[in-house]
């Protein structure tokens, strides 16, 4: 865990990661208290005005404050992200868990519902869902995680595969552990480094899916404030108020931007391999 | 390696099954139901709904609703839109499924033509300002969504330059064009799209090629070739980019489905009529028998381009070319 931090702290761009992840989920949580103005109030006299010192990243065409609604969109991205990213790593880890401990027929069947799950293109699918759900933050929630757990799977799977072979899981199998115990206890606390990397790394794949389906008008419904849907609004209007379209796009931009960084940053502070030549970046040929 | 392409096909014709499963009981189960079609006719009463839906075989069990699609599915009758106009779902999917392979083969080229060597480059120059600029302009596709990137160029473009054009593939004029420009108008059109799509797809695969290069330049092999006295040309261009290619061919593979993907929101946002524009249509208006349709195609021709990828790889591999086994 020491090594992990020293190797962690060392990678500046991992660090910035860090630190605007951590921000921005301050400023989502606290988003009703930091928020300017009322999200959702309309303000006919102060349609369209451009960034200004009361309003500071402008006005969309019904006079909402766009700073406003995009701080409390920050919250639905990032709770998009966190929750389907909790449902696709709950999914992901059972039945890799499944897969890879029983092998054979179980391994089997799982392995080729990945496959056959990874040959849909993941829009398409979602379009085909969302066109009968009735969109709301939970659907949205729930069909981004139901589709995005196999990369996972197959993550777990594999450690699990070089794992149950190893002594300390043999001797508590050899003494009677029940299948779960030994799944639960031994083998999933020691496959658990990878999964977290590709946990931090599906917040932001999960954020950018939302965004897109909101922007597309299948995802979270206006007048709920997302920078999906902001987008959408403002894209009607880019050519005489920009700061409607550029700015929710910037907020995406630089959320994923951070947790990528962040993501990446736990993964070469985790593995060993791939620290070294992290580490070289600062000093090269040490 | 024909018993490997083989295999791989045999491999597939489960999974094909399986499309047609997952595309017929993900609609399905949803619950909404396709003839609570929300407009004109929210005062239906209950029996015209009944036989809507008697009509439509709805009514019946699910397995038996599956068996008749399916049997349909195989001659290739895919059953016909709930639009007004109730066309075949067939003609409609026919009409766009040029466009979108079009462009998504052109996107692909782009990005295998661009991403090789800037990945090469990256790697044998790692830590030079190229390969940082290069890891920067990764870390920004992986984060600009393309929705958004796609808006900002057809402003700047389209609108405040007004050197492209920003919807649809062709002008309204185009019959009126000579032969070459009518060319020239559909690739002026095609433009600001593939631009679009190629972003992301390019940030992704030259991180992979530098990866994949990165590995393979410390191998034995290559120092031996380099002892041998053979220029560096030669031994990072054959020798090494060789072998670092190999997994390049897994990962183009594994990522078509995004690629394909991606026409979602490209043809929505530039108004071009392919299939991802479709599949939104249909998501909008709940045609049901369009978006089944258009998932079962979809997922079937990334299969196929799949199966394409693996019969590349084994092509290029001289572990499988030559006939051994595979670990």
């Amino acid at each position: 865990m020491k090594s992990f931090w020293r190797a962690f702290r060392r990678n500046r761009l991992a660090v910035v990661g860090a630190m605007i992840s951590v921000c921005l989920a301050t400023l989502a949580l606290t988003a009703p208290l930091l928020a300017p103005w009322d999200p959702n109030r309309p303000d006919v006299k102060k349609i369209l005005t451009s960034p200004s010192g009361k309003h500071l990243f402008g006005t969309d065409q019904i006079g909402r404050d766009v700073l406003s609604r995009m701080l409390h969109g920050a919250r639905v991205s990032l709770a998009v992200g966190f929750v389907s990213v909790g449902i696709s790593a709950f999914i992901g880890i059972t039945l890799g868990s499944l897969a890879g401990y029983n092998g054979g027929t179980t391994d089997a069947t799982i392995m080729r519902l990945v496959d056959l799950m990874l040959v849909f293109p993941r829009l398409f699918l979602l379009l085909a869902v969302l066109a009968f759900l009735k969109p709301s933050i939970w659907t949205i929630m729930a069909v981004i995680g139901f589709t995005s757990w196999m990369g996972t799977a197959r993550l777990v799977r594999a450690e699990f595969l070089a794992l149950k072979e190893r002594e300390f899981v043999v001797s508590s199998q050899s003494i009677g552990a029940s299948g779960f115990r030994v799944i639960w206890r031994h083998i999933l606390p020691n496959a658990m480094a990878p999964v977290l990397v590709a946990m931090t790394l599906g917040i932001p794949a999960a954020i950018l899916l939302e965004s897109a389906l909101s922007f597309l008008g299948l995802g979270v419904q206006p007048p709920h404030a997302t920078w999906g849907n902001i987008l959408n609004e403002g894209k009607e209007v880019i050519e005489v108020a920009w700061w409607v379209s550029v700015y929710p796009g910037l907020a995406i931009l630089l959320t994923v931007l951070s947790y990528n960084l962040l993501g990446e940053g736990i993964r070469d502070a985790l593995d060993p391999r791939l620290r070294q030549s992290a580490g070289r970046v600062g000093g090269r040929g040490r | 390696m024909l018993a490997y392409v083989l295999r791989r096909l045999l491999l597939a014709i489960p999974l094909l099954i399986g499309i047609t499963f997952v595309s017929f009981v993900v609609i399905q189960l949803a619950p909404g139901d396709p003839t609570q079609i929300p407009g004109e006719n929210i005062e239906t009463s209950k029996l015209a709904w009944e036989q809507l839906r008697k009509e439509y075989g709805l009514d019946q069990p699910l397995y038996v609703q599956y068996g008749k699609w399916i049997t349909r599915l195989v001659r290739l009758d895919l059953g016909r839109s709930f639009a007004p106009h109730g066309r075949p779902v067939r003609t409609m999917i026919a009409e766009r499924l040029p466009v979108t392979l079009l462009l998504n083969i052109v996107e692909l080229l782009i990005i295998v033509a661009l991403a090789v060597p800037i990945g090469v480059l990256s790697a044998t120059r790692q830590y030079s300002t190229f390969d940082k600029a290069t890891t920067i302009f990764v870390f920004l596709g992986f984060a600009t969504p393309d929705f958004w990137l796609a808006l900002l160029l057809m402003i700047l473009f389209g609108v405040q330059l007004g050197w492209l054009p920003i919807s649809g593939l062709r002008s309204m004029n185009w019959e009126y064009l000579s032969f070459w420009q009518q060319q020239t108008d559909f690739l002026s059109h095609l433009a600001l799209p593939i631009l679009v799509a190629t972003f992301g797809g390019l940030a992704g695969l030259s991180r992979y090629m530098r990866q994949s290069m990165l590995e393979v330049v410390r191998q034995d092999y290559v120092q031996s070739a380099r002892a041998k006295g053979l220029a560096e040309r030669v031994v990072i261009g054959k020798h090494a980019l060789r072998n670092a290619m190999l997994p390049i061919v897994t990962i183009l593979g594994l990522s078509l489905p995004g690629l394909i993907g991606g026409s979602v929101i490209v043809e929505s946002i530039f108004a071009i009529p392919g299939m991802g524009q479709l599949m939104v249509q249909a998501a909008f208006e709940r045609d049901y028998p369009v978006l089944m349709g258009n998932l079962v195609i979809v997922a079937a021709v990334t299969l196929l381009a799949n199966l394409a990828a693996d019969v590349a790889y084994g092509l290029v591999d001289p572990r499988i070319r030559v006939g051994r086994r595979r670990r």
